[in-house]
């Protein structure tokens, strides 16, 4: 092949992508990737503070496994440690983003593998002001998605769900970082378009090369509550064993989550 | 002589506990966990020779565990000082007296593919919802209807749990050397039908019952084969033991007893549609009246349940499930039963409905469960509220409603129970 040609390869290569014009549905796919898909699997220890509106602090403490699989599909365990009413319960969930979750609770004072009924994923999460969806992500197919704005930094997308009855916001507005592709802010707005709903990274740390929240906030502003997250121990590229993500670690937590 | 042997094996274990303790790492040292837990209950209405206390408890459950690479060490023991309570004398089968030990156990990994599980534990399995076919371990049926929190529904057994995996599939085996009869309802402090006297009875005729205490001659087993198939998760069941309640009667002794029992079964569990679908069978081969013509001893039985359950709405869930026990040889039943006494029906059926619902960022939980038997006529509800006030501090109170056209069915003859309850649990 002609020399000039490879010269031309190796500059196309060269330009960063983020200048390479994306459409809107790319963006988001490239932000789903990088928040809840970096590496082939990942472990983090969760602390979570959730603020009501007098004031009264909740906590919520576990470390969080996840294992990619083919197609998009993933595997997630959870083993909880505090508050001490819901201490070595375990959380095993199979996320199938063309069909409903498989999930399976642990009871550990009942010896009992409870399998739980799919449900909504709008759900709050453990009680805090994060979804269900928040935690294992949200199928960019169930959106349309508009980039609203381009600056240096960041891109801006407004998202409107293909079926609003599933959903109790009629849009939201995601300002994704143009190096990393994390979200770093979601704004929701309910059917009048009032602002009622925000999540916010506060604190972007790369850790094994990948960019990581490490320090997340939800604020729920018609009941002025907030959960605060905090990410620690992250590490990537584990070689987690897919054996990890079955019933029988329910039973008996894998190492991997003790550390 | 069953004492003895007992004795024996809590030496074993705790020279196996020094072995492996002293030759593990800790990946967690030693955790304490637990809970402190009063609550107080009473009666609807009096009841004949029992009083209208029916708990006034203080509860408090320590749990030690220690991880190491080679071992998972867990011991949980509750202190129970219960001013209604009877029956004082410590009897840890029974699950009465100031301890109630719950678990200690090690579970050990001898080879990638083996688990084994050794020593007092909660063993659960098979798919119903406050139903059971193949689940043949002890419940505690006294602290289910006297308003205990519903864990204590599943009483420990004394068990060596062994769990081979291949690939998928999953074959468990549960050897119990001694048996782990339930905590049987013996009108201490529920009254319950004594078909002897044809009336329900309390404290003025406690069930007399011959205890099969003799370790590893009177013991029993259960084993589970089971694999996950597309989301499915199939089981087939097998168990060799004993009736779990006393259904037979010596009359020589004039006591109860504990009849051979062999029970094969099956289960499915998995997604239809926006629910969740079960369905369990089993076949109780009750091996001393196969013929059904001794109308003492209870017949073998066809057991099959069929469930389902969706989420109605954001944190609102319900649960539908249909059971049916079906009497083997009815004819010989029919016949051999002394006259006056009230036969069952063929098919005893039985209706569930749970309704689960969370309020107040999950904090509110309201909880409805109701069996109702079209057959028998009888019925059974249980309510609960449960606020988490803290982290650490729940308060709740609950009803337990009995029902029943005739004073001889599984929940008429409870009746006289039915019961209120509150309380309150700390959490550390």
């Amino acid at each position: 092949m002609h020399p000039r040609f490879w010269c031309v390869v190796v500059l196309l290569l060269l330009v960063p992508a983020p200048l390479l014009a994306l459409n809107a549905q790319e963006i988001v796919e490239r932000a789903n990737q990088a928040a809840y898909y970096a590496g082939a699997d990942g472990r983090a220890r969760v602390e979570m503070t959730i603020r009501d509106a007098s004031g009264l602090e909740r906590q919520r403490r576990f470390t969080l496994l996840r294992r990619n699989e083919a197609d998009g599909r993933q595997r997630f365990y959870a083993y909880f440690e505090a508050p001490a009413d819901v201490n070595k319960m375990a959380y095993l969930v199979w996320k199938n983003p063309a069909a409903e979750d498989d999930r399976w609770l642990w009871l550990p004072a009942l010896n009992l593998v409870k399998r739980i009924a799919p449900g909504d994923k709008r759900t709050s999460f453990v009680g805090s002001d994060f979804l269900y969806e928040d935690v294992s992500g949200r199928s960019t197919r169930e959106d349309t998605h508009v980039l609203l704005e381009e600056t240096d930094s960041h891109y801006v997308i407004e998202s409107r769900p293909k079926d609003p009855a599933s959903v109790e916001f009629s849009r939201f507005v995601t300002r994704i970082d143009k190096q990393t592709f994390l979200p770093l802010k979601a704004d929701y707005y309910d059917s009048s378009d009032r602002l009622y709903r925000q999540v916010e990274a506060l604190q972007v740390e790369t850790i094994q090369g990948f960019a990581t929240v490490t320090h997340a906030v939800a604020r729920d502003l018609l009941r002025d509550s907030s959960t605060e997250n905090r990410f620690s121990g992250v590490a990537y590229d584990l070689g987690l064993n897919e054996r990890i993500f079955t019933e029988r670690f329910l039973r008996r937590p894998p190492r991997e989550v003790l550390h | 002589m069953a004492w003895r042997a007992r004795g024996w094996l809590a030496a074993a274990l705790g020279w196996l506990f020094c072995l492996v303790l002293l030759s593990a790492v800790p990946v967690r040292a030693w955790e304490l966990h637990g809970f402190a837990d009063l609550r107080s209950g009473l009666r609807l209405r009096d009841a004949d020779h029992q009083r209208r206390a029916l708990l006034n408890e203080a509860r408090l459950q320590s749990q030690l565990s220690h991880y190491g690479t080679l071992a998972l060490w867990q011991l949980r023991a509750d202190l129970v000082a219960d001013e209604a309570a009877p029956e004082t004398e410590l009897d840890l089968e029974r699950g009465s007296g100031p301890l109630d030990l719950r678990e200690a156990y090690v579970l050990l990994t001898p080879a990638a593919a083996v688990d084994v599980k050794l020593g007092r534990q909660i063993l659960t399995w098979g798919t119903g919802d406050l139903l059971f076919i193949n689940d043949l371990f002890p419940k505690d049926w006294q602290a289910f209807f006297l308003g205990r929190d519903e864990d204590y529904l599943k009483a420990p057994s004394d068990a060596a749990l062994i769990s081979l995996f291949w690939g998928a599939v999953t074959l468990d085996i549960a050897y119990m050397p001694g048996f782990e009869a339930d905590r049987y309802i013996s009108g201490e402090r529920l009254s319950y039908f004594n078909p002897l006297l044809g009336r329900r009875v309390g404290r003025d005729a406690i069930l007399q019952v011959d205890r099969r205490s003799r370790l590893l001659v009177e013991d029993e087993i259960a084993l589970r084969l089971s694999r996950t198939l597309a989301g499915y998760e199939l089981a087939l069941y097998g168990y060799d033991g004993y009736w779990k309640n006393p259904l037979g009667f010596a009359p020589a002794r004039e006591r109860m007893t504990f009849p051979r029992l062999r029970v094969y079964g099956a289960s499915l569990r998995g997604p239809l549609g926006a629910g969740l679908l079960h369905a369990e069978i089993g076949y109780y081969d009750s091996l001393a009246d196969r013929t059904g013509r001794d109308p003492l001893l209870p017949n073998s039985e066809y057991r099959f349940l069929l469930g389902y359950e969706r989420e109605l709405a954001r944190d609102f869930t319900a649960a539908l499930q249909y059971y049916l026990e079906r009497l083997d040889a009815y004819g010989a039943y029919r016949r051999s039963l002394p006259a006056g006494q009230r036969p069952r029906d063929e098919n005893r059926q039985l209706l569930t409905l749970r309704l689960t619902r969370q309020l107040l960022g999950q904090n509110l939980l309201l909880s409805l469960f109701t069996y109702y038997s079209p057959t028998d006529a009888d019925g059974y509800v249980r309510g609960l509220v449960n606020y988490k006030a803290t982290d650490a501090l729940a308060l709740f109170a609950g009803v337990n409603l009995f029902a029943g056209r005739h004073a001889a069915t599984f929940f008429g003859q409870f009746e006289d129970n039915s019961n209120l309850y509150g309380g309150v649990r700390y959490s550390f």
